[in-house]
């Protein structure tokens, strides 16, 4: 019914190197702080210190993971979310299973074994993560496409049959949609002579998917052809936005 | 199939938003309950969104849309199958006196492995070096264990001043966090099966059956239980705990006996570890006072038949605790 993006170790790498950043400057930061304690007590401000780190260390990932959902700040600016593995909803103790497991992930040192487990693993699971029943998703940005640069002033003759268009929606994959958008939005970085083989093999590939009467098709070129596609495709796309 | 995309969005588009208003509230307070208005409200929403998902897979160009739908129908579809409790409000004395001791008792087994595994490092220990003393050397992992026994009592009986005097606290904190780390380690292991922590157990049994033998045989029994006893009787007893949690991981790993997936194993004993850690961390920091602050001074300054007595005091408790707490509930529950 539904499916997500899987995260991958370098994702997550990068997104646990921007956890363990944080944790490293707010704990110099308070133990900057509590040095002002020392004035009172050293062995005090010590004490705290030693605490005020073992509690972050371990504590920042359930803290975070619980209060928003699944993120850290890394994996927030990462867009990755910690998941149950079967879409239910996250528990309290998931999430503090796959944060105590780091203790065998991270080792020998930069998280090897998990990186590796994961790497293995049908759904990109480290240790923590297979024990406590969780994934690691990652939501993508999708950009807007610059759709004005390409398609705005020209006329499409495809218009006029939008029962063909809506046919033409339903038939193209996303994927296939992306290729035909691509291939106009980088067109001037081509070599002329592989813009004309590229444009046809994309026209013939759509002319097969649906075919649109001869008249809208008459004397246009194949590259033409393909920004007719990708108007039909993305125009009420961005007519909404 | 959807004709005209726009309109399609246009029309659907407050109906995934008053379902993610839903979520929202429900993911923000687990507490909340929906009435049966909303809650049927909640799941035509639901649905809704559901059928929509699926008239959208097949268009191509709305990657964004789709992504977005997939989000919302994923989070409501965790909350309408979700069949597990929800967290409740922390009931802290509920939760010591009565979940924590209970868990423990249901995964007994568990702990008498531990136990055992202990058990086995223990007498190796001490065996290896009542045949061979010169081992402490190469067991003995700090460097004050290495010395004669009788020595550093001696010396620690006629210093008058306070060798741990100004870092107490600091000492405390150390012992704290590193047994902590260590017990949430030997819980980790469990993920190897459980081999990882019965080679961490059988570890610590190893150089405690060392280091016990050692001041025994040099006839210093007095002082090593007297120096033990008062933080050891409920340090080791932690550590036995947290083995034991890495135990009842590996079983749900190897799921002897089990009919039930691997997963719904892993989901069984979920909660029953994060208990175990936590109460493992509890009985650490009372054991890391407890050092720093109490199992350092002796004789003169404090008899050994005190700090003895402490220690079994405090044994006898936590037997008590862990076997008795919470076993009246238990019976309510079975009667009710």
């Amino acid at each position: 019914m539904f499916s997500l993006q899987l995260a991958g170790p370098i994702t997550r790498f990068l997104a646990w190197s921007v956890d363990f950043a944080t944790i490293m400057v707010v704990t110099s930061v308070l133990n900057t702080c509590f040095a002002i304690l020392g004035i009172i007590s050293v062995d005090l401000a010590y004490a705290i210190g030693i605490v005020t780190f073992f509690v972050i260390s371990i504590g920042y990932g359930i803290f975070f993971e619980w209060y928003w959902q699944g993120q850290t700040l890394g994996k927030k600016l990462l867009r990755l979310r910690v998941m149950d593995e079967q879409a239910l909803q996250l528990q309290f103790s998931q999430i503090v299973i796959r944060n105590l497991l780091r203790a065998v992930d991270s080792l020998p040192g930069l998280y090897l074994v998990g990186g590796l487990i994961c790497l293995i693993s049908k759904r990109a699971q480290r240790l923590g993560d297979f024990a406590a029943n969780t994934i690691v998703v990652w939501n993508p940005r999708i950009l807007e496409p610059d759709l004005d640069q390409i398609l705005e002033g020209k006329y499409n003759s495809f218009r006029d049959y939008p029962h063909i268009e809506a046919r033409l929606r339903q038939r193209v994959s996303p994927p296939e949609a992306q290729i035909a958008l691509q291939a106009l939005l980088r067109r001037d970085e081509l070599e002329p002579n592989a813009r004309v083989e590229l444009f046809h093999d994309v026209a013939s590939y759509f002319k097969n998917v649906v075919e649109f009467p001869q008249e809208a098709t008459d004397g246009i070129s194949d590259e033409q052809y393909v920004r007719n596609v990708v108007d039909a495709l993305y125009r009420s796309k961005t007519n909404l936005t | 199939m959807i004709i005209n995309l726009r309109k399609f969005i246009n029309e659907e588009r407050p109906h995934w938003s008053e379902l993610e208003t839903f979520l929202n509230k429900l993911e923000r307070e687990p507490q909340y309950k929906l009435d049966l208005k909303q809650l049927e409200r909640f799941h035509y929403l639901y649905q809704r969104a559901s059928s929509d998902l699926s008239k959208l897979m097949t268009f191509s160009a709305e990657p964004h849309t789709r992504r977005y739908l997939e989000s919302v129908v994923g989070r409501a579809y965790g909350e309408i199958h979700e069949s597990r409790e929800k967290p409740h409000r922390v009931a802290a004395f509920y939760w010591f006196f009565n979940t924590f001791p209970q868990t423990f008792r249901r995964h007994i087994r568990a702990f008498g492995i531990s136990f055992t595994a202990m058990l086995i490092g223990f007498l190796l220990g001490g065996f290896i070096i009542s045949v061979d003393p010169d081992s402490k050397y190469i067991l003995m992992p700090f460097p004050h264990l290495q010395g004669d026994p009788s020595e550093r009592v001696a010396h620690e009986e006629s210093s008058d001043k306070d060798r741990i005097a100004g870092f107490k606290s600091a000492f405390s904190s150390q012992l704290m966090t590193h047994n902590t780390r260590v017990s949430i380690f030997t819980l980790a292991l469990g993920v190897t099966w459980g081999i990882g922590t019965a080679m961490m157990l059988f570890y610590n049994g190893v150089l405690l059956g060392a280091v016990a033998l050692d001041y025994i045989l040099a006839g210093e029994t007095q002082f090593l239980l007297g120096w033990l006893l008062p933080h050891g009787s409920i340090e080791i007893p932690a550590i036995l705990l947290a083995g034991q949690a890495g135990l009842i991981l590996a079983g749900a790993l190897i799921g002897w006996g089990q009919k039930i997936s691997l997963k719904m194993r892993l989901r069984k004993i979920s909660s029953d570890l994060v208990t175990m850690i936590i109460g493992v961390a509890l009985m650490l920091v009372w054991a890391g006072i407890i050092e720093a602050f109490f199992s350092q001074y002796h004789e003169p300054l404090l008899p050994y038949e005190i700090k003895i007595g402490f220690g079994v005091l405090e044994l006898i408790l936590l037997a008590l605790f862990l076997g008795k707490s919470g076993t009246r509930k238990v019976e309510k529950q079975r009667a009710g």
